[in-house]
């Protein structure tokens, strides 16, 4: 029993981890790269106006079912106002209302969108064949002229209404110009599209969108055109006559109208703005985990404030450190100063960046080293000693800092986030060893040290690692497993495969 | 000679690892309990006086940095003594003073030494400097060994010593450790001392290894170290096997210094003896450490009856190094 505790309990680990893990991955569906996290967006509307007395309402047309795109969350911010939210024919509508605001005013709509894999937009109903438009003269025998000449090139509907746009948007044909004169925006060109589609019977609509961007601001509202084929809506770039819409580009109101409408107030003034958010996949599947009522969602760390949130995306990569340092230590041989203190500084490696914590290591070190061989000779009691090594520590930091402010090198801030103590006790053992080992021990334990930061540092920096941790941290389970499991490991390591190399070709009686 | 040597012919000289000495042989055999009894050389020395055990006279302790000021009257009248850590480990914060200069006192390595140096180097000793885990530690001053002329030729300055690995109270396995130039005068085979391979069962000195390579004579004088003849070697393994008792430990490392006038005395114990000691003898410990197991009396016997056990039967399939290479 005794002999088999061990195993047990690490079969147990790992069994418990991968339960858990298997069940987020099939049932939750948490994704398993961090490249799968980036499909969502966050939107913003800013709606801003000037009250001119009296109650006041702001309407603002609100995306509703997008194509391509899905709603998963949605707020309004505003500060005293009142809001419902309300269809308002084919649109959605927040209406603002406050009694008597006074001063520039401004009100958000914001929502986080994620794309679609498939398109599950429902279709309304065929609105049945558009009305003939009454033209006069001389518009209705150039419509006629116009539709009959796009009917000959068309097979369908969908072709028709491509063929015409692009006539408008190429052809020299006096007709056309007639509609749309040359130079009109794309919102007119629309407008005269759909009254020559419904000269030929056919049901368009207008659709107002921004195409997302990641980090844009005051982004422009583009317009674009919907024929109905009977079966559905057919989206038509005004400007060419092609087909569809293009990626991440997200329909916020449909028709001929403004955005806003606004009750005793005036100069509306709405702007978009988009940013990426690269975390809510993961939240889409907490989402999920919550629709289905999963308790094990209840105990991610993706409930917790975004603060500490990111707090643990680095503390969690410090049991893979300590893993790595195991694996250096007891299998390769790697001799290090102190167990864990390559972790720390590979933990302050992420902030510096490889090269620059690197140098910025070795010089405190060895300046630190320096003035640790001069304070020997004024023969200090130890705890003095330490803490005069740890001011002196601070120091250098802060002079390096300074020096490289200067030079322009801005790496060198950094330095600040180097654990100061840590390196104090570094550069104490490292000068203990250097006069009771020699040089020799010292520099090769300092570079055992740094190697074994540098190799934690470039794993611990592996997005993979990183994000496969964070969101699912029950494989802690199956590091600590790795760990006991090496804890009994008594073959040979490395480095004695080359201590004991003497003895090779020995007969070994 | 090759870069590395493969496991599996480690595997079948028998050599034990770093791992398998912590898990196997420390964490098996040695309780944490009986650990206080070797690293406080103290407690140890006390101890082997209890027991009869020769050990180095002990001339004064100095356990508070008030006391440090009477250091002086310490040493007052010695011409030769060593300061050590109670709790030190791998031969470090040892000064040896081989002798008076006027006011000055001469080090092992001729260099010279003052009071206020020598004041320093206890405060260091007692703020933990050179203790397991940097605890306050204690001051001892004691005999320097004035070692047998029997390693005179192969030793440059310091004091060579004999290390035998105990287990479970049988020793079974040697060698003798001359320090270098390169090791200041410490016996410690990881600062550059040479180990020499001893036959347990005669007590006869075979090839050397220095840092990890085999020598055939020292670095510094150049002399053979092979073939040289311990004297009273079963007086010296009876004493290491005895230590057993004393400490309760199931794998020890004895150190001996043999002095000229007093004979074989213990220096220290050591709770985690390393692993040279198969390097210098061309052997691996789990060999012989298996041979014991295999026909291993009931009861323990005698420490003299068991060296002489452990001679007979690792001496019977002669895997006694002979200074072949």
């Amino acid at each position: 029993m005794k002999r088999l505790h061990l195993p047990l309990l690490i079969l147990a680990l790992v069994a418990v981890s991968l339960g858990i893990f298997q069940h987020k991955v099939r049932n939750l569906a948490f994704p398993l790269l961090p490249a799968q996290i980036a499909d969502n967006w966050i939107v913003e509307a800013r709606l801003a106006f000037e009250p001119t007395g009296g109650a006041v309402t702001a309407r603002l047309l609100i995306p509703s079912q997008p194509p391509g795109l899905a709603l998963l969350d949605e707020h309004f911010v505003s500060r005293d106002y009142g809001l419902t939210t309300g269809m308002r024919s084919e649109n959605r509508e927040a209406i603002w209302t406050a009694r008597n605001p006074s001063g520039r005013q401004a009100v958000y709509y914001r929502a986080t969108f994620y794309e679609l894999e498939r398109h599950l937009r429902p279709q309304p109903e065929y609105p049945g064949p558009a009305s003939l438009p009454e033209f006069e003269e001389p518009y209705a025998s150039a419509a006629e002229s116009i539709v009959e000449r796009v009917r000959e090139r068309s097979a369908d509907i969908t072709t028709f209404a491509t063929v015409l746009v692009s006539d408008m948007a190429h052809a020299q044909d006096e007709n056309i110009a007639l509609f749309a004169p040359r130079g009109s925006g794309e919102r007119e060109r629309a407008r005269a599209a759909i009254q020559l589609l419904a000269g030929a019977r056919i049901p368009a609509r207008m659709a107002h969108g921004i195409q997302l961007t990641d980090r844009a601001r005051d982004l422009q509202v583009r317009t674009w055109l919907e024929v109905h084929n009977t079966r559905e809506w057919v989206p038509i770039n005004p400007r060419n006559g092609s087909v569809g819409y293009p990626p991440n580009f997200l329909v916020w109101w449909y028709g001929d109208q403004e955005p806003v409408a606004l009750n005793r107030a005036r100069n509306a003034q709405v702007s978009f703005a988009v940013t990426r958010n690269f975390q809510s996949a993961v939240d889409a599947a907490q989402q999920r985990a919550q629709l289905l009522d999963s308790h094990i969602a209840d105990f991610s760390l993706l409930g917790l404030p975004v603060q500490t949130q990111n707090m643990y995306r680095v503390l969690l990569m410090v049991p893979v450190g300590a893993m790595i340092i195991v694996l250096l230590r007891n299998v390769v041989g790697v001799q290090t100063f102190g167990t864990f203190m390559p972790v720390l500084i590979a933990l302050s490696f992420r902030e510096t960046e490889l090269l620059g914590g690197v140098i910025l290591f070795t010089l405190i070190v060895s300046l630190g080293l320096a003035i640790r061989f001069y304070l020997e000779h004024l023969k200090l009691l130890l705890v003095p000693r330490l803490a005069s090594v740890v001011i002196v520590v601070v120091m250098l930091m802060l002079m390096l800092s300074i020096i490289s402010h200067h030079l322009g090198i801005e790496h060198g801030l950094a330095v600040a986030l180097f654990p100061m103590v840590i390196l104090a006790m570094t550069i104490e053992r490292m000068s203990i060893v250097w006069e009771e080992h020699g040089a020799g021990d010292a520099i090769r334990q300092g570079v055992g040290s740094m190697g074994a930061a540098i190799v934690g540092y470039l794993l611990m920096i592996n997005p993979y690692a990183e994000h496969l941790i964070f969101v699912f941290p029950e494989l802690l389970l199956i590091i600590l497993a790795v760990t006991l499991l090496l804890g009994r490991y008594t073959g040979y390591r490395l480095s004695e495969l080359i201590r004991f190399r003497a003895l090779a070709g020995r007969s070994g009686t | 000679m090759n870069w590395f040597i493969t496991p599996r012919e480690l595997r079948r000289l028998g050599i034990v690892g770093m791992n398998a000495r912590n898990v196997d042989m420390i964490a098996r055999l040695n309780a944490r309990r009986h650990y206080p009894l070797v690293d406080d050389k103290l407690l140890t020395k006390s101890l082997a006086l209890e027991a009869g055990i020769a050990v180095p006279e002990l001339y004064g302790v100095i356990e508070t940095n008030h006391d440090a000021r009477r250091l002086r009257e310490r040493i007052s009248g010695r011409d030769d003594f060593v300061i050590k850590p109670a709790h030190g480990s791998g031969g470090n914060g040892i000064l040896v003073i081989t002798g008076r200069m006027g006011e000055r006192f001469r080090k092992a390595n001729g260099l010279l030494e003052d009071m206020e140096g020598l004041e320093h180097h206890v405060s260091n000793i007692l703020s933990g400097m050179y203790s397991l885990g940097g605890q306050p530690d204690k001051a001892m001053i004691e005999y320097r060994v004035r070692f047998d002329a029997l390693f005179a030729k192969v030793s440059f300055q310091g004091v060579p010593d004999i290390r035998t690995v105990v287990y479970q109270g049988y020793p079974v396995m040697a060698m003798a450790r001359l320090p270098t130039r390169g090791s200041d005068g410490k016996a410690n085979l990881h600062q550059g001392a040479v180990g020499v391979g001893i036959d347990i069962t005669k007590g006869v000195t075979g090839h050397g290894v220095w840092h990890n390579e085999i020598v055939e004579r020292h670095p510094d004088t150049g002399a053979p170290i092979g073939g040289i003849v311990i004297p009273e070697w079963d007086r010296l393994l009876a004493l290491a096997a005895g230590c057993h008792e004393l400490t309760g430990l199931g794998y020890l490392g004895v150190d001996v210094v043999l002095d000229r006038d007093y004979g074989p005395l213990i220096l220290e114990l050591n709770a985690r003896p390393g692993l040279a000691v198969q390097l210098a003898n061309g052997d691996g410990l789990r060999k012989r450490i298996d041979r014991i197991d295999a026909v291993r009396p009931e009861k323990p016997a005698l420490p003299s009856e068991r060296a002489v056990h452990a001679q007979t039967l690792l001496g019977v399939t002669g895997s006694a190094p002979s200074g072949r290479i």
